[in-house]
């Protein structure tokens, strides 16, 4: 009986918008160090290596090193920030200030929660990759109207970003665990999803691999549109991007109630 | 039709069963209280009465919505003081209300005129501003039962509600519950401080080890289940006096710790006895739900 209900699919109320306003709540009153804090780590990386070494390389796909680590870095900070807020944040409300369990004492279902955080997830992500898109159209370092249409994209990797740093949050006993999902999963799929050079560089079978990875697909995204082309195979990459999304969400929901609905 | 109806409930971990078959109601304006020791279950009933867990077997109704079905539904109108305080740390005493009150699709309109009223009620109208970090242990309980009122609850339930207070933080919570009774409200307190249990619970039952094993109102209970008089003995030699005049003198004796226990019907003969003890100190009081606690669920320790 416990393990069907487990696997039940979400049945979320709208009241899950009240999960998101309290986190947003929250960010409102810490938004300035927590903005630098996103941003500063993502824009050294972009501007040192994007000018330092940028100058040493000739054109990267028909645009400046510069503009090719543009586009990479709104997606990496995008992951970046979505990893951090479903991991640390999360386990903060769910494990150690047991927020969750205040909210669940009230007429919200876990269910209910997990969409909120979700949904907020994504969108504190979204703002860290807008920012770095914000700064790069400052630097004028993107030329098409196009870029409009990267935020819709930055939006649901975020989602599916968040699904995944929430069934780490499930199984996480403290906060050390998520070093391991940092370590073997984030910073490798960094460096193999095109972040900081074209994935055509990399041997065959770690091409395989990066192809089966969210952040490549969303950087095949948001590449071509920063540049004013559209990308090719979108419907592809935006297909992969949802059922991460989808498919995380999920899992992260049914660990997440066999950890707290016991 | 009782605010909150339990049959037949079981719940397991594990081969540990853990809610092992109760039945509970509670009627409108009463204070129940579930005692036992750590580890009886009372949390676990705690939880599958609000419909946070599934039970393996039996039914729940609260304000006759069968639970955990309708459990969403059926806690628009219940507060809960859980445990331990889970408050807002990122948040001023008025926003924890706030974005509490939000959870139970209050308007802003409403919360205006609710969250003076609690304030008033946790004697915090000074700390409206102040930080959760800055407030007092008693503070913060008090906070965490204005909370549990932000939606004028019909039912409330509160486990351990002053566990880790000090004397006169427990008073106030006391006179505040008590307070809420006088308004109507329907209290489902868990507790292992009998003196709180006695003094606020209009009916009780004692669970252990997943079972309900004994009921009624607290005086009911001591009536029937302990002798009146407890003389509590302790000293050099109180060994040596239990097994030869102790025992026979009282109806009953147990030692715990330094102490021996002697429970009887008549207490003078064990007093006038004591009288000419020199060794032997003692302590002569009427029988109390402590000892009736400690009968029926063994005085080994509980972790």
């Amino acid at each position: 009986m416990i393990t069907t209900a487990r696997f039940r699919p979400p049945a979320p109320s709208l009241r899950f918008v009240h999960v998101w306003r309290r986190n947003f709540l929250v960010w409102r009153k810490l938004a300035i160090p927590s903005m630098l804090g996103n941003l500063a780590d993502p824009m050294f990386y972009m501007l040192g290596l994007g000018y330092g070494l940028g100058r040493m390389l000739p054109e990267m796909n028909g645009m400046s090193y510069i503009a090719f680590l543009a586009a990479g870095t709104v997606c990496s900070s995008t992951m970046m920030s979505a990893s951090f807020e479903a991991m640390y944040s999360g386990f903060s409300r769910m494990h150690v200030q047991k927020t969750w369990e205040a909210i669940l004492n009230a007429p919200l279902t876990l269910d209910d929660v997990m969409v909120g955080e979700a949904v907020w997830t994504a969108s504190k992500s979204f703002i860290s990759g807008m920012a770095v898109l914000v700064i790069a159209l400052a630097l004028g370092l993107v030329h098409s109207p196009l870029a409009v249409l990267a935020l819709p994209i930055v939006l649901l990797a975020g989602l599916a970003f968040a699904g995944l740093g929430l069934i780490m949050t499930a199984l996480s006993p403290s906060y050390d665990f998520f070093m391991y999902y940092f370590t073997l999963a984030v910073t490798p799929m960094m460096l193999v999803s095109g972040v900081f050079y074209p994935v055509e560089q990399l041997p065959a079978v770690v091409q395989h691999i990066a192809a089966w990875l969210p952040l490549l697909h969303a950087v095949e995204l948001v590449r071509p549109l920063m540049s004013g082309t559209l990308p090719s195979h979108v419907l592809l990459h935006v297909a992969v991007l949802v059922v991460y999304a989808v498919t995380s969400f999920y899992i992260a929901l049914v660990l997440t109630r066999r950890r707290l609905q016991k | 039709m009782p605010i909150l109806a339990v049959h037949g409930l079981r719940k397991s971990y594990g081969a540990l069963e853990v809610v092992a078959g109760i039945d509970l109601e509670l009627s409108r304006g009463e204070c129940f209280g579930l005692l036992g020791p750590n580890g009886a279950g009372k949390t676990t009933t705690l939880r599958l009465c609000l419909g946070l867990t599934e039970p393996d077997g039996g039914d729940i109704a609260m304000f006759g919505l069968p639970v955990p079905r309708e459990a969403r539904q059926a806690r628009l109108r219940v507060g809960v003081v859980p445990q331990m305080d889970n408050l807002d740390p990122d948040f001023t005493v008025r926003e924890n209300l706030v974005v509490y009150g939000r959870y139970f699709g209050l308007s802003r309109t409403a919360l205006e005129q609710r969250i003076p009223e609690l304030l008033a009620f946790a004697a915090l109208e000074n700390r409206a501003d102040a930080r959760i970090l800055a407030l007092s242990g008693g503070m913060k309980r008090r906070l965490t039962l204005a909370r549990a009122l932000i939606n004028d609850p019909d039912l409330i339930f509160l486990d351990e509600p002053t566990t880790g207070l000090d004397p006169q933080a427990r008073h106030l919570i006391w006179e505040r519950l008590q307070q809420l009774m006088r308004q109507g409200k329907t209290i489902f307190l868990t507790t292992h401080f009998m003196d709180e249990a006695e003094r606020l619970c209009h009916r009780l039952s004692i669970m252990d080890r997943g079972r309900m094993i004994a009921h009624g109102a607290p005086r009911e209970l001591v009536a029937r289940h302990i002798e009146p008089h407890v003389v509590e003995v302790y000293g050099d030699g109180v060994d040596a006096w239990a097994s030869q005049s102790g025992a026979g003198l009282s109806d009953r004796c147990e030692k715990t710790g330094a102490t021996l226990f002697c429970y009887a019907r008549d207490a003078a003969p064990l007093l006038q006895h004591l009288e000419a003890q020199n060794a032997l100190r003692y302590l002569y009081r009427p029988a109390t739900l402590e000892d009736v606690f400690l009968k029926l669920t063994g005085r080994e320790l509980r972790d």
